[in-house]
């Protein structure tokens, strides 16, 4: 019994350097077995990962159009287009600059909002329903509930604003705010899932720690900024990077909210990819654009992986 | 990569709350804890209020909507006028059926293959095996919107340009799902899968019988994810779909607020509408989908 156990899970492991030939052909099988889970994925991760990749590539060498048109190979002439394109650099920034703005707030906010929650004050229900509940909604239904927020004449904005005597803004139509509003629309709508993610990180601290700080008369503040905050150091790291990597893609909500309309200053790469491939027909151009703004993913991507890996080695 | 930082109880464990009422030494009733409560209550209140402002324009009148009148209530009194309207326009149950179904549909699919594959990727052995799961590890850092070119030529070659089917494809691959399964089904002990094995069963049956019974809440979490990902996806379906009769509810209803102009009320009550099965949801199962987005959310480290 017990020997039969363990050839099994020799040829389950395969890590036995001596394999008689029963085991050999059983080997085989498993092979097969093993090539048939994996192949479902494997087919649509070549499909429709792996294959666009490098389709891609290919097509940000050419000057291919949507329309059919074009396919010659034009070596790096969308490239070097890009590369000077104002409009390129102006989305870049656009792109930046949101994220900057975004990301500020999405993180403490959501800080904030999980401390005063991890509190364990009555209503947890209702908390989590307020902050996360407008992460479940679609870009669609936040972009039109914040047009009309925003809406000039008759928003509720502009009434908060003439409630503290100020003067009303054309939010969304005028170009030195309109980035502003749509910061203001992200951080409502996604604030809650860094709420989420910070919530159960407070709550993996154990209370012991809590306890022990007490008997020694720390209170809420110092037990906050003294045990709380310290062993939120991982957590903060990985969530800042999602938020950045997640702002980086901004397209939904800055395109639906200023209704389709390109604005110089709102236009982020996403939206100028789309614009490029889809509005201008140029997928050749649009494909490289594409790859340029992919380099700076995996950039941070791999600044990512340093940190985390730098991080483990420390522990 | 392939050691489990955390066993299957643990990830459970994690995102529960521990049921905490109060600090332990603590005052239920000092100052600071009211001050808190109501700094909170007023979060709340402020997260919730455009949410609840979308609301109360979508039971105005349209007149009432357009007047700018800051009251909750329109002159008018509370009305259905513009649910009515939106309703009996039909194209919103389309694109609600739409939705459900690709949804469910994607939800399903990344589900099956990528159990599989995690399952073969923790427990099977074969040539090429590490390899292949680095390159699945490392295409985690595609953006999806940096593919859109290519994968629609792809779709514009394969004839599913305004198909089901080409809306849900493209959205199947989720290799960070088969990096967070590979890591729950690490951490099952091998000993119950070795039993079975010992009674001669297969690898497909231990797979089905054994392993997914035993792994049901990461399942849970990770099918939550992706449900709420594709329900709310706007790009590619905005892409893809041109066809009135195939759009889901956010490409839908963006193509409805151009055509509608001016109409305040009913386009709140559309958003509301669109808001509602999902929040719904949440309010029902809130419990199981914080811990399935936390989960999920975490696992991409």
């Amino acid at each position: 019994m017990t020997t039969s156990a363990t050839s099994t899970r020799t040829i389950v492991t395969g890590r036995s350097s001596v394999r008689t030939q029963r085991a050999g052909s059983r080997h085989h099988r498993d092979q097969l077995v093993s090539w048939a889970f994996v192949a479902p994925f494997l087919l649509a991760f070549l499909l429709f990962l792996v294959w666009p990749i490098v389709h891609g590539i290919f097509l940000s060498f050419t000057n291919q159009s949507l329309t059919g048109a074009g396919g010659d190979l034009v070596g790096f002439a969308n490239y070097a287009e890009a590369l000077t394109d104002p409009v390129m650099w102006r989305s870049m920034w656009n792109t930046v600059w949101f994220t900057i703005l975004s990301t500020v707030p999405l993180v403490l906010i959501a800080l904030i909002m999980a401390a005063l929650v991890d509190r364990g004050l009555p209503g947890q229900w209702l908390w989590r329903l307020s902050f996360f509940m407008p992460y479940l909604l679609a870009s669609t239904v936040i972009s039109q509930i914040w047009v009309w927020i925003f809406n000039p004449q008759i928003g509720a904005a502009n009434n908060i604003l003439k409630f503290f005597g100020l003067q009303p803004i054309a939010w969304l139509q005028n170009p030195d705010t309109n980035m502003l509003a749509i910061v203001i629309a992200t951080v409502w709508w996604t604030v809650g899932f860094n709420f989420l993610l910070y919530l159960a990180s407070m709550q993996n601290i154990p209370a012991q720690q809590y306890e022990a700080a007490s008997l020694d008369g720390a209170g809420a503040w110092r037990q906050f900024w003294s045990i709380t905050l310290p062993q939120l150091g991982p957590a903060t790291v990985l969530i800042v990077l999602l938020q950045v990597l997640a702002s980086l893609k901004l397209f939904d909500q800055a395109y639906q909210m200023l209704g389709g309309v390109a604005s110089d200053t709102t236009r982020s790469i996403v939206q100028y990819i789309y614009e490029t491939g889809f509005v201008g027909y140029r997928f050749g151009y649009s494909a490289a654009i594409s790859y340029i703004f992919f380099t700076l993913i995996v950039i941070l991507g791999v600044a990512q992986a340093l940190i985390t890996r730098r991080r483990k080695e420390q522990f | 990569m392939s050691t489990a930082t955390l066993t299957p109880t643990e990830t459970i464990v994690s995102a529960k709350p521990r049921g905490r009422t109060h600090l332990p030494g603590q005052n239920p009733f000092g100052p600071l804890r009211i001050a808190a409560f109501v700094v909170l209550l007023l979060m709340a209140i402020g997260w919730l209020l455009p949410f609840l402002w979308a609301v109360a324009t979508a039971f105005k009148t349209e007149p009432d909507a357009a007047s700018g009148d800051p009251s909750w209530i329109g002159a008018s009194g509370p009305t259905l006028d513009a649910f009515t309207a939106i309703l009996s326009q039909g194209n919103v149950y389309i694109w609600a059926f739409n939705s459900l179904l690709t949804s469910v549909l994607i939800t399903a699919i990344t589900l099956a293959i990528s159990a599989l594959a995690a399952y073969a990727f923790s427990r099977l052995d074969f040539a090429g095996r590490r390899w292949l799961f680095v390159v699945i590890i490392a295409s985690i850092v595609v953006p999806p919107q940096v593919l859109i070119i290519p994968l629609f030529y792809q779709m514009l070659t394969f004839n599913l340009v305004d198909t089901y089917w080409g809306l849900i494809l493209p959205q199947i691959v989720a290799p960070v799902m088969v990096f967070i399964l590979k890591r729950f089904f690490d951490a099952i002990p091998i000993e119950l899968e070795d039993a079975a094995r010992v009674d001669g069963a297969g690898r497909f049956r231990i797979f089905w019988s054994i392993v997914l019974p035993l792994s049901r809440p990461i399942l849970a979490s990770v099918a939550i994810f992706v449900f709420i990902g594709a329900w709310n996806n706007f790009l590619w379906p905005f892409l893809v779909i041109n066809d009135t009769t195939l759009m889901t509810l956010p490409v839908g209803l963006q193509t409805v607020i151009s055509a509608y102009g001016v109409q305040y009320a009913q386009i709140m009550a559309q958003a509301v509408l669109a808001a509602l099965p999902l929040i719904i949801v949440f309010m029902i199962f809130q419990k199981q989908i914080v811990k399935g987005v936390v989960t999920s959310g975490f696992g991409g480290q």
